[in-house]
């Protein structure tokens, strides 16, 4: 192989992008050295087994994808802004929306969620840390390295161009002859092992180590969305692994899974990856049902309207969620009893969705409703996501889905449902349980500001999608001429995507000002809030909890402060704790390397790596590693430090 | 909220004014054809059902909003502890479980007419069309007539048509927005769209489905056109037309964009569709082990015969 | 570590509890990944292409001899369990032994078949119904093998440290992901093999 064909060559913003990518490599070297920070990073960060830190890491990373994301997302927009532009040509357009779509989904809802997760869960629910602290670094750097895989495609290789669905045979060696879609094989593959190690993880987790007294029922919700978000990923995610790995095979192989000669089948390959597609949508958006049912009740002072239905309802979507996996292709021809009997699962979804929908709404009522950010956030998703419902029970017709399909429409729906239900949940979330961490909080009135931006931005970007899509509009197309009309409706949605983006801007500006400016010392319960993360002082000590807490009801917290009861009592006792490990982060390096030269069908190099990681498992199973303790004294004076200053 | 209900103003001006504003452009609620009117009908009736649940949802949301801001109320208000009520969430389970089984009633009704051969036509014979696409083109075979079209495909009015697809490629779908909804077009399995133009007319038609980098171009016509227009056109590609020749195809398959083209012989000779999605449902029900290998080699021959290419 | 001496030593500790429980969910994805090989197999089973069928191709011989001996290398593990419960180093140490010996006889034919495929023109390459064949059955070997080593570094480190809590759990865990790829391996006997021989 050629150096010209190795790095993707020939696209001047591309080039612009390689120097950049250089450059800030660079400054982030020379810095670390400069202020003699490489140790600190190791010790703290890369080996860290830490829930939060990791969380932490999470949520950086995700950001950073967003952006990565957006600037696609801008791409495209301004290349439909107008009829004819040559902005982008269609290899570029496509490759663009295709990384759009996978990162995303892959690379920032789930890490977002994922972080979110990991930051509040065992502070939720009274736990030290996850069960398995050490597999946690794992998921996390096996994530990481899948991201980064994915990532440098961008400059090396090329990117993927058959869409996030990589539908076959478009996404064969036939039709798609670059090495883009074996990036998007590998590294989707290396993620999502780290995600299933993820949702064992937290199953385990939230079932076994709840403090005492906290009863499956008096979880609080956030609790509960995760706990079935994991029982989904764990049955969802070993469906993409074997997808993924049929993909490798075709494309490095040879084999004949989904090509079109001797028996292969391309309709599988569709079938498959929708198996986990579906779920996969629960995945992101359960997690920031959770996450809004705790701040809706926190920020109208009441507890959860009709708890038990709420996690009914979480059940149900679970359950209905692996059997509507083909409302993805009606057009494929299977007949009107096949799509007739998806159609009606596909619409059932609507029923749990509505009850929790008014479950909220009801918790409102004769509360005491302070419009945070948080709860800013919370309450634009109630609208906003109401219309991507509806239009979801519209596309579930199948009669009218061969007209929606593939069209506008479809675009502005799932726009319309992943960004009031995941994008605004984790980012309620972040602002909600960012004192928690760093003791201090956003600015609120940045963070109302960027709110605005960005619900408007939103509004304006995807309602003309809608009518896009009746026009006749198809998703992907990277031109139209004139004659169609498209232009002025495409105008108006990418000045919409704009002020998305200024929002987004905003946002981050954010962190650097309250950082600088934010007051400290708010005390660990800054919101007057209801669940356990609440009673520890802010930001969190790295054991948690100091005593574990005892919980008789639900909103345990709350209560504790309402009726005078104390959450804690007894001798601070020595607290035992895992020790931080590199082997996680080496892993990571190992796993990327291994993505990395099957990528090229370096096979050599490729089965080294295999050996590697062989060597890396068995190292840790001959450790004997059993922690360290931390001492009562020394507790004790963490403590009185923390709760000293504040409360 | 004075802003919330700003926005809310906003967004439904704005829907307003570009229902009107655009309607006539809309062509999926534009139909020209049975199918197409049965679609556009189900989707009326499923916005005015969901307008119906987002105008509850929102009247619940702004009262909510409205009425219980911290603001309004006084400095030592507890809000009250409620568990739920039984009765008001069995309303609101029972109400979208009577919307779901209407859209259901109304989706399975629909599917099964759009499906197939549109009511009042069932007696009368179908013109037959084989719609195969390559990349970026369609292929238009008419085997009854023995003419073959790229690009454009002209129809008779009034009389149903059916359009047996497949791809000589990637997956793709074929959609004429104002005739009906899309179906895929694929390489191993023949999938039928039962199509039928009221009147006259040129209507646009295209791939709807990501097929590469010339699919934003895959656009054909279908030009609907009385009987007697219809057979003067089919008379006048017999006369004028050449014959189309396997080599001719095979270097059509491969050439990216070609504009419009007319032939006086079909593909179908040299090149066969493969089967149906009935032929297939048939071919997996027989588990009897000679049944297998005579249909696992016919489709051999089949694929054999389509990659020659 | 506190040790609670009521349970069975595997599940002495709350970590060792959790793994157990852990593992248990890790099986769990196991099966959706092997339903998932399997629903491939059967969608894909009779497009043979221009290539043999199961029928032409498969050796019942061979596969009765895979199937005895991983049953029997099950029946060893659990006897392994059983003696480890009873505290006896010596006896487990002979039953993880024979385990491991069996399975590595049930790979050594299992390669050995995939030899002769490939000889006789049967390759990944040839069919769909192919490709599914040897990645279903590569995805057992290949657990089967991981096992092998795993299995060993157990045995390792129960001769260096005995029979602890934590090699108790670690022995455990394995038998069971040794018992669960038995029952995967008596799925793809009856479903691959005397269904493609029928």
């Amino acid at each position: 192989m050629k150096w010209s064909e190795f790095f993707v060559t020939g696209e001047p913003m591309i080039y612009g992008a390689m120097v950049s990518i250089v450059l800030v490599s660079l400054a982030i070297l020379v810095g670390l050295t400069y202020f003699k920070k490489w140790g600190y990073l190791w010790r703290e960060w890369l080996t860290t087994v830490d829930h939060k830190r990791i969380g932490v890491m999470y949520i950086i990373a995700a950001l950073i994808m967003l952006f990565r994301g957006g600037i696609d997302a801008l791409m495209m927009r301004t290349q439909l802004a107008a009829p004819e532009m040559k902005f982008l040509d269609a290899q570029h357009y496509n490759e663009v929306f295709t990384t759009h779509g996978v990162i995303m989904i892959l690379f920032m809802a789930m890490p977002f969620v994922i972080g979110i997760m990991n930051v509040v869960i065992p502070l939720q629910i009274g736990a030290r840390d996850v069960a398995f602290p050490r597999l946690n670094a794992v998921s996390f750097w096996m994530f990481f390295a899948g991201a980064m895989l994915f990532n440098i495609s961008f400059v090396i290789g090329g990117s993927p161009d058959a869409g996030w669905s990589a539908y076959f045979p478009l996404a064969s060696l036939e039709f798609s002859p670059t090495v883009g879609n074996n990036f998007y094989s590998l590294a989707l593959q290396i993620s999502g092992v780290g995600t299933l190690m993820t949702g064992i993880n937290f199953i385990v987790t939230i079932l076994k180590m709840r403090a005492p007294g906290m009863k499956l029922m008096r979880m609080p919700m956030f609790t509960w969305s995760v706990l079935i978000t994991n029982v989904i990923i764990v049955f969802a995610f070993p469906v993409l692994t074997v997808a993924l790995a049929l993909m490798m095979f075709d494309r490095i192989f040879g084999s004949q899974f989904f090509t079109m000669s001797n028996g292969g089948m391309d309709m599988l390959w569709a079938n498959l990856f929708w198996v986990w597609g579906h779920p996969e949508v629960y995945i992101v958006v359960l997690p920031a049902f959770g996450i809004f049912s705790d701040i809706i009740s926190t920020f109208s002072k009441k507890n959860l309207y009709g708890y038990k239905s709420m996690v009914v309802s979480m059940l149900a979507i679970m359950l209905l969620s692996f059997l509507v996996w083909a409302h993805h292709f009606y057009t494929m021809g299977a007949g009107a009893m096949v799509n007739g009997f998806f159609s009606i699962t596909t619409m059932a979804i609507a029923v749990p969705t509505g009850v929790k929908i008014f479950n909220w709404l009801f918790t409102l009522r004769k509360g005491k409703i302070s419009f945070t950010t948080p709860m800013l956030y919370a309450m634009g998703f109630i609208p906003i996501f109401t219309i991507g419902g509806v239009t979801g029970v519209m596309l579930a017709m199948a009669s009218a889905d061969y007209q929606y399909h593939n069209t506008m429409f479809l675009v502005a729906h799932f726009h319309y449902v992943l960004i009031p239900g995941t994008v605004f949940g984790v980012l309620a979330g972040m602002h909600y349980w960012f004192p928690k961490i760093f003791g201090f909080r956003l600015n609120e009135k940045l963070g109302k500001s960027a709110f605005w931006l960005i619900i408007v931005g939103f509004n304006v970007a995807f309602m003309p999608l809608f009518f896009l899509g009746l026009q006749g509009m198809t998703r992907r197309q990277y031109t139209y001429s004139e004659s169609t009309g498209f232009g002025p409706l495409n105008m108006i949605a990418t000045v919409g995507a704009f002020v998305l983006a200024i929002g987004f801007v905003v946002l981050v500006y954010n962190f650097y000002w309250s950082f600088r400016h934010s007051p400290r010392n708010e005390g660990g319960d800054p919101w007057d809030a209801r669940t356990l993360e609440w009673s520890t002082p802010s930001p969190v000590p790295v054991y948690n909890f100091a005593r574990v807490p005892e919980v008789h009801e639900q909103d345990a917290y709350w209560y504790s402060k309402k009726k005078n009861v104390p959450l804690y009592s007894g001798e601070y006792e020595s607290i035992h704790m895992p020790n931080n490990s590199g082997q996680p982060f080496i892993l990571g390096i190992v796993m990327f390397l291994l993505g990395f030269f099957l990528v090229f069908s370096w096979f050599i190099p490729a089965i080294i790596m295999g050996v590697v990681t062989v060597i890396m498992l068995a190292w840790r199973s001959f450790e004997r590693d059993h922690g360290y303790h931390i001492s009562a004294k020394e507790v004790m004076a963490t403590e009185n430090k923390l709760r000293g200053d504040s409360v | 909220m004075k802003k919330t209900r700003w926005l809310f103003y906003t967004v439904i001006v704005s829907i307003v004014m570009l229902l009107s504003g655009c309607d006539s452009s809309l062509v999926v609620l534009n139909p020209k054809g049975p199918a197409a009117k049965t679609q556009s009908d189900t989707i009326i009736f499923s916005i005015l059902m969901m307008a119906f649940v987002l105008i509850v949802v929102y009247i619940l949301y702004v009262f909510m909003l409205v009425k219980y801001r911290a603001s309004k109320t006084s400095d030592d208000y507890e809000p009250p502890h409620m568990e739920g009520s039984k009765l008001l969430e069995f309303i609101w389970t029972l109400i979208p479980i009577i919307i779901v089984v209407i859209l259901s009633v109304v989706t399975v009704k629909s599917t099964n007419a759009v499906e197939n051969v549109p009511a009042g036509y069932e007696n009368e014979k179908p013109l037959v069309i084989y719609a195969s696409s390559s990349n970026w083109k369609w292929h238009f075979s008419y085997p009854e007539e023995n003419i073959e079209t790229v690009n454009y495909v002209n129809i008779p009015e009034n009389r149903p048509v059916e359009f047996r697809l497949y791809s000589y490629g990637p997956i793709t779908s074929f959609w004429v927005p104002q005739l009906g909804g899309q179906k895929y077009a694929m390489s191993d399995m023949v999938t039928t769209l039962h199509l039928l133009a009221s009147n006259e007319g040129s209507f646009m038609g295209k791939n709807s489905n990501f097929s590469g980098k010339g699919f934003a171009q895959m656009e054909f016509e279908v030009l609907s056109m009385t009987p007697t227009a219809y057979t003067d056109w089919v008379k006048e590609v017999k006369d004028t037309a050449p014959k189309l020749t396997e080599s001719e195809f095979n270097s059509l398959v491969k050439t990216s964009f070609v504009g419009r083209k007319s032939f006086t012989s079909t593909h179908l000779e040299f090149s066969p569709p493969p089967m149906t999605s009935e032929e297939m449902g048939d071919m997996n029900g027989k588990t009897d082990e000679n049944t297998n290998k005579t249909d696992s080699t016919d489709m051999k021959d089949m694929e054999n015969m389509k990659h020659d290419n | 570590m506190k040790i609670n001496d009521t349970l069975p030593l595997e599940y002495s500790t709350e970590e060792n509890s959790n793994k157990v429980f852990g593992f248990w969910i890790f099986l769990g994805a196991e099966i959706a990944l092997f339903s998932t090989l399997f629903a491939v197999y059967f969608t894909l089973w009779n497009r043979t292409g221009s290539g043999p069928s199961g029928s032409e191709l498969f050796e019942l011989n061979g596969v009765l001899w895979e199937t005895f001996l991983l049953l029997t290398s099950s029946f060893t593990c659990g006897l392994a369990i059983h003696a480890m419960r009873l505290n006896l180093k010596k006896p487990m140490m002979i039953f993880f032994g024979l385990t491991l010996l069996m399975g590595l006889g049930f790979l050594g034919i299992e390669i050995s078949e995939f030899v002769t495929y490939v000889q006789d023109g049967a390759t990944l390459q040839t069919s769909a119904f192919l490709s599914s064949l040897f990645v279903l059955l590569g995805t057992h070997g290949l657990h089967v093998s991981m096992g092998f080593l795993w299995g060993a570094g157990i045995m390792l480190q129960i001769k260096r440290h005995g029979i602890t809590p934590e090699t108790a759990n670690k022995s455990f865990i394995f038998s069971l992901y040794w018992h669960f790829l038995d029952v995967v391996w008596i799925f793809i006997f009856s479903f691959v093999y005397l269904k493609g021989l029928m």
